[in-house]
């Protein structure tokens, strides 16, 4: 990892606003939008994230670091996933993506992840509470390639089990990416449940959206 | 061979292990709540809109699976029913706290907290507490909750709007505390009056998983000192599954003889770091024990009793302070059995060597646990790049920074060849 996207990882978990700006206003003079959100922003969050896996930082930490980013990219860029900001907009291949809470009644996993691909440049549908039935007619209606699912209690996050026999039948190519406490507990779960894939922290997501697109080519 | 010793009341038991010294056997603290609807064949709503039927589900578990406490706990959000919010039961697991009942942040200025009289919800748990009292006349220790007030407010608010309340408004965050704070000593100790022995305090929110420690020691901790201080019975301080090895020696100052503990921890290194000071009780994974056979239970709950079982000053539970609604009753029977027959002191079977195998095993392992998260908590620069490699290192073969590590990782969690 860089030095820059080191320093502003460190400046994100001491919470100093004013140095991440001073490292993301530096950066956007030489580089492009693009680049700096691959370079800094995306490396720097993911090592948050993977910090937190390894119980040496908070949730707290990991929230505010996000939110931080995404005010800071907001304020430095416009945002960053309006198609108005063309520089930023990713390639034209770019898999159509959502998340959702599945049955379940906590969306801080949600919100954390969708900052994080939305201060990596990625376009998220954010699909709110659902159920199975509802889900399901959403993800065939707007064919979506990867739908990122977050549940914090046990029963919710069986019902993806559910939730993948009816896109086995309906939304057969569409890849389903698991998180949240259960999944964390149980490293079998993901696996009995039928998902394609699982990230224990918010910061591994976008490096999974982009091994089952590859993997969709 | 040594002798068993004379047997104990639950209650013997259970003071004697917290007393730090041994018991006959190991206290037994399984938490089953949910599975006294199943016991009695009611759906999980009607079981707990009725405080008799509680109360019978409960002693009907104790009879069942001979653990040493019984448990007034209904489920979390019955606390902020009581402050105007609602809860919404589902048919296969514990209910969930509807919408925030604060939705904007300075209504907190107007806030005063609920009479427990007044609440039905909190009334029906006191119910079952005076009948499990007058059932059991003291022989078994009744353990009683309450949400910490530093954890009470991501049902109160919401978990963002109160991270942000934590963060950018102190002013408000202060008095929603001092509201909380006057209201858990009343909940507490209304249980206390009710007949509860024991109050198990829950605040995950006060783990290192969810705050860093400088922001611990300005918030949680000293509210768990205060509140503590004024409950009226001992108190057993449950992170609810979250970590506690970084912050282990102020955990032990909040005045808790108990502190429930996270299976994500190795238990050697906990008991290590708190003997003498805290009892600790746990951490058998409740969420994996769904699928556990009779054999891995067996494996789990000698893992767990020889790590920190010799000596006293440890409690069997699971880790989070609830049985999920999936954990199948055998393996709830199992764990009990493997208990009845491991648990007995003394722990012959942790020989000497045994015993100092896993201290020698923890040591070193302790210490670099100890640095990653003090060094990643304070985050300074240098400190949390040496803390990243430190963790990175322990999981790769080679020298590969913590991306590549995280990289690796990732690749084991998708079905992409
Ligand atoms: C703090 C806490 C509490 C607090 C606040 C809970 C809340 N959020 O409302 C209190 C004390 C109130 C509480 C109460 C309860 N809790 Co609680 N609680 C916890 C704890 C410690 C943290 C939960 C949390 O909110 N974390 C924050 C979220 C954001 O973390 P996360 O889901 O792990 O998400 C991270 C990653 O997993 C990832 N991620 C999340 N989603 C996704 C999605 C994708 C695609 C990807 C890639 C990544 C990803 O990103 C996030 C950041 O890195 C956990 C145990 C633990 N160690 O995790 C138990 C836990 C969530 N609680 C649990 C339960 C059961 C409850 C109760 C139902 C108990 C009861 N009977 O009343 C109540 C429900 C409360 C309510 N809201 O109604 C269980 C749930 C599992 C189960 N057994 O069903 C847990 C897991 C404990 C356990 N080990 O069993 N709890």
């Amino acid at each position: 990892m860089s030095i820059q996207a080191a320093a502003l990882r460190d400046a994100l978990l001491t919470l100093n606003r004013i140095r991440a700006l001073q490292l993301l206003q530096a950066a956007t003079a030489t580089m492009a939008p693009l680049k700096v959100v691959e370079d800094l922003v995306r490396p720097a969050l993911e090592q948050v994230g993977d910090l937190w896996d390894r119980g040496g930082c908070a949730l707290s930490q990991v929230y505010m670091s996000g939110r931080i980013c995404e005010e800071l990219l907001d304020q430095l860029l416009g945002d960053p996933t309006r198609p108005s900001s063309s520089d930023l907009t990713p390639a034209a291949d770019s898999p159509r993506l959502a998340i959702v809470v599945l049955e379940d009644y906590h969306l801080l996993g949600k919100q954390i992840v969708r900052t994080v691909m939305r201060s990596s440049g990625h376009s998220v549908r954010d699909y709110g509470r659902q159920t199975v039935d509802d889900l399901v007619e959403k993800v065939c209606f707007d064919e979506i390639d990867i739908l990122l699912v977050s549940t914090l209690m046990l029963p919710a996050a069986l019902r993806v089990e559910a939730l993948m026999r009816r896109l086995g039948d309906e939304a057969p190519s569409t890849r389903v990416v698991v998180g949240g406490a259960p999944y964390r507990f149980d490293d079998r779960l993901w696996r009995e449940v039928g998902a394609h894939a699982v990230g224990l922290n918010a910061g591994e997501v976008v490096g999974l959206v982009e091994q089952l697109q590859r993997g969709a080519r | 061979m040594s002798q068993t010793r004379p047997a104990m009341t639950s209650m013997q038991r259970v003071l004697t292990a917290v007393g730090h010294q041994e018991p006959d056997r190991v206290p037994l603290l399984l938490l089953p709540t949910l599975h006294g609807a199943r016991e009695l064949g009611v759906p999980i709503d009607t079981y707990f809109s009725d405080p008799a039927l509680v109360a019978q589900g409960q002693l009907r578990m104790r009879q069942r699976y001979r653990h040493d406490c019984l448990y007034t706990f209904y489920y979390a959000s019955i606390e902020t029913e009581a402050w105007g919010g609602e809860s919404i039961f589902r048919d296969d697991g514990p209910p969930n706290a509807g919408a925030p009942l604060i939705s904007d942040l300075e209504a907190i200025q107007r806030l005063s907290p609920p009479r427990i009289e007044d609440a039905p919800g909190l009334r029906r748990v006191l119910e079952t507490t005076r009948l499990l009292a007058a059932e059991t006349g003291g022989e078994v220790p009744i353990i009683g909750v309450a949400i910490a007030p530093f954890s009470l407010p991501v049902m109160q608010l919401g978990f963002e709007a109160y991270l942000d309340l934590m963060h950018d408004r102190r002013d408000l965050f202060d008095r929603l505390m001092r509201l909380n704070e006057a209201f858990c000593v009343a909940w507490a100790n209304a249980q206390v009056a009710a007949g509860a022995h024991a109050i198990c305090y829950f605040d995950p929110l006060s783990s290192s998983s969810m705050v860093p420690p400088e922001l611990f020691l300005e918030t949680g901790h000293p509210i768990a000192q205060r509140v503590i201080q004024q409950i009226k019975a001992p108190v057993a301080l449950h992170l609810a599954s979250g970590e506690g090895l970084p912050i282990i020696d102020h955990l032990a100052s909040t005045g808790a003889a108990l502190l429930g503990v996270s299976c994500h921890e190795d238990l050697g290194q906990l008991k290590q770091a708190s003997r003498g000071r805290i009892a600790l009780f746990g951490h058998l994974n409740g969420i994996e024990m769904r699928h556990w056979s009779a054999e891995q239970a067996e494996q789990q709950v000698k893992a767990a009793l020889a790590a920190a079982a010799p000596g006293g000053g440890f409690a069997l539970a699971d880790n989070h302070g609830e049985i999920p609604w999936q954990v199948p009753e055998e393996v709830l029977l199992a764990i009990a059995e493997a208990n009845e027959r491991w648990g007995r002191y003394p722990l012959d079977w942790c020989d000497e060597a045994a015993r100092a195998e896993a201290l020698r095993a923890g040591v070193p392992e302790s210490d670099t646990a100890a640095e990653t998260a003090s060094a990643a908590d304070t985050a300074g620069a240098a400190d949390t790049d040496a803390a990243a490699d430190t963790a990175g290192a322990a999981n790769t073969d080679g020298d590969a920074g913590p991306l590549a590590v995280s990289a690796a990782r990732s690749a084991a969690r998708t079905d992409v060849p």
